[in-house]
């Protein structure tokens, strides 16, 4: 079918087309505008004026989050708990998502219930901190891994995943005399890789962009700090001073250090959000499709 | 097949469960670990009903019946966090309702797949960062010497001095709905977008025969082919009513804003961990908890009727 363009065609085009346009530029220019800040001269900054492009180049605001003892072990920190957070979450997730997707597993609905209803109801931040105090996770490396081991919302996403494979498979390996154990880690372990790469990055972004446990649980351990809680710090300490014409102010303390809280606090920015647009692109492709898959089937 | 279901439905429950050992085996160790971390602390909801002291243990300390509660309900400060909480949550279901739509309904417009990928890819960015790199974002921007938003409006001569955007209670609820819109919008239009694919193409067809254009296609084949979707969403939302967005809401909040960004997260925050006022802010929590709860039952029965589908 060929059609000549109506003008109402051409209107609707160009407003998507300039909206979206708009849309995007809105999203990317904050992240760009940081990332130049984070490479301009401090002072240079103050004077305003920086949008996607430093003016003064300087590795000076980078230097100092480097130099920093505390930062670089926050880093490690940061690491640490998402590779070991992620990996754990994955293998949990599949040995409940494996059992909740049989269709002939007695314990399912029971075991389903369970599970499920924790996604509707919390006893609040209280009974949470009273309950860590008393397993002892409280200023432990293990309160970022242990109470995270398990999302309800990732079984979801997973069983439905398993359910969408054909139950011949199973049952082919079940007659060859394979045990649940192997047919889960071999057979639909492999074959639930869309779903798992979603999860995988669903549950790195969360541990590595989480700072309230942090806050809530191990403020007394700075050796257990991490990134986004070192960021928090210099966040909170900038908007204690809204209103009190901060620039100015740190303009002062600039003379001797030759760094601003503004700039120290857009380089951190940056350190704290590099691994995920890094890691972004490659498991992009498969977050869609996982979740879509995932969330339809599920419902 | 037949024989097999037959022979297995003679089975007792045990003998089934002793056939599937391996399987509970598997998922039993979860199922103990759910029930420390999700069900174990509603008993600490006891402590509510006491005025509870570290040092004497949940048991050691003393009843105090309703207390909590009507210290609760006395205070104002309490019912700000309230009217906050349901205020900034409305805001925020509102405005990301309407953007996550209008979004989708526009990259559902785009015929070039590169620049859909694109801005989709753009879009959903902001999705993946923490509260606390995009707060320091917003803080940048709205920043009344070096932002952004203040050079362009002094620029375009609408404003003569910057204005401290965080400084302002009404500026506060506006300044949360719409960084919540800019950070995930991209990420809420995605559902949209895949229910827009199930919609049968021969119904646009359909409709250019019956000589519809791009609008009337929108507002008669896509927008009714969403609609479940969109009354499912908006159901299920009821349920996190009371929640307005902790960590951003910790986040970006300040001391001239208090009356405007206490919410009952921050409340039970404020009292039970940094004033150690355990009881009370336990009573807090749980009356979040116990209405959120009776929300999402609410919305369930809503759906039920509606013919969505439910959710417990």
């Amino acid at each position: 079918m060929f059609k000549k363009k109506t003008a109402e065609d051409i209107i609707v085009d160009l407003v998507v087309y300039i909206s979206l346009i708009f849309v995007g530029i809105v999203t990317l220019y904050p992240f760009l505008n940081v990332l130049a800040i984070s490479f301009n001269d401090a002072l240079d900054t103050v004077r305003g004026g920086i949008y996607i492009w430093p003016r003064k180049w300087t590795l000076k605001n980078y230097e100092i989050i480097v130099s920093n003892p505390q930062i670089y072990n926050a880093a490690l920190v940061s690491v640490a708990r998402t590779v070991l957070g992620t990996v754990l979450g994955i293998i949990c997730t599949m040995f409940v998502a494996y059992p909740l997707s049989r269709k002939d597993f007695v314990l399912r609905r029971p075991f389903s219930a369970i599970m499920v209803l924790t996604m509707y109801f919390g006893a609040g931040l209280i009974p949470t901190y009273l309950l860590y105090r008393s397993l002892g996770l409280l200023n432990t490396f293990w309160v970022y891994i242990v109470p995270a081991l398990l999302g309800m919302f990732n079984v979801v996403v997973v069983r439905s995943y398993i359910e969408s494979l054909p139950s011949s498979l199973i049952e082919s390996a079940k007659i060859d005399g394979a045990s649940e154990f192997r047919i889960l880690w071999q057979i639909i372990f492999p074959l639930t890789l869309p779903a798992v790469a979603t999860i995988a990055l669903f549950i790195g972004v969360g541990h590595w962009n989480s700072w309230f446990d942090v806050y809530i649980f191990n403020s007394q351990r700075p050796d257990l700090s991490t990134l986004q809680y070192e960021l928090q710090k210099i966040l909170a300490s900038v908007s204690m001073q809204v209103g009190r014409n901060p620039d100015y102010q740190m303009g002062a303390m600039a003379e001797t250090q030759q760094v601003t809280p503004n700039s120290v606090r857009a380089s951190m920015t940056i350190v704290a959000t590099a691994p995920i647009i890094m890691v972004y692109p490659f498991l992009q492709r498969y977050f869609v499709k996982g979740l879509t898959l995932g969330s339809v089937k599920g419902e | 097949m037949d024989a097999v279901y037959y022979t297995e439905s003679k089975k007792t429950f045990w003998q089934k469960v002793k056939e599937q050992k391996e399987l509970v085996l598997m998922i039993f160790p979860f199922v103990l670990y759910v029930i420390l971390f999700h069900y174990v602390p509603l008993w600490w909801w006891v402590i509510a009903f006491k005025e509870y002291r570290p040092f004497q243990g949940v048991w050691g300390s003393e009843w105090v019946g309703l207390q909590q509660f009507k210290d609760l309900f006395s205070d104002s400060g309490f019912w700000l966090a309230m009217r906050n909480t349901i205020v900034i949550s409305f805001l925020k279901l509102v405005t990301s309702f309407a953007a996550a739509i209008l979004l989708a309904l526009m990259l559902n417009e785009v015929k070039n797949m590169l620049f859909k990928r694109t801005i989709q890819t753009i879009s959903y960015l902001p999705h993946f960062v923490s509260w606390v790199v995009a707060a320091s974002i917003v803080i940048s921007v709205l920043s009344p010497e070096s932002g952004i938003l203040n050079q362009i409006l002094m620029s375009l001569k609408i404003i003569k001095q910057p204005i401290v955007w965080m400084g302002e209670g009404h500026y506060f609820w506006w300044i949360l709905a719409l960084s919540n819109v800019w950070k995930e919008t991209g990420w809420n239009a995605i559902v949209y977008l895949a229910a827009m694919t199930s919609i049968d193409p021969e119904l646009y067809d359909a409709a250019s025969v019956d000589g519809c254009g791009r609008l009337q296609k929108i507002r008669y084949v896509t927008l009714p082919g969403i609609a479940p979707t969109i009354s499912m969403l908006l159901i299920l939302n009821v349920g996190w009513l009371l929640n307005a967005g902790f960590e951003q809401v910790l986040l970006l909040r300040n001391p001239l804003v208090q009356d405007y960004s206490q919410i009952l997260d921050t409340y039970v925050l404020d009292y039970g961990i940094t004033m150690y006022r355990y009881s009370y802010a336990t009573a807090a929590g749980m009356f979040k908890s116990v209405v959120s709860i009776l929300l999402v039952l609410f919305a369930n029965k809503v759906a039920a009727k509606l013919n969505a589908s439910t959710v417990v």
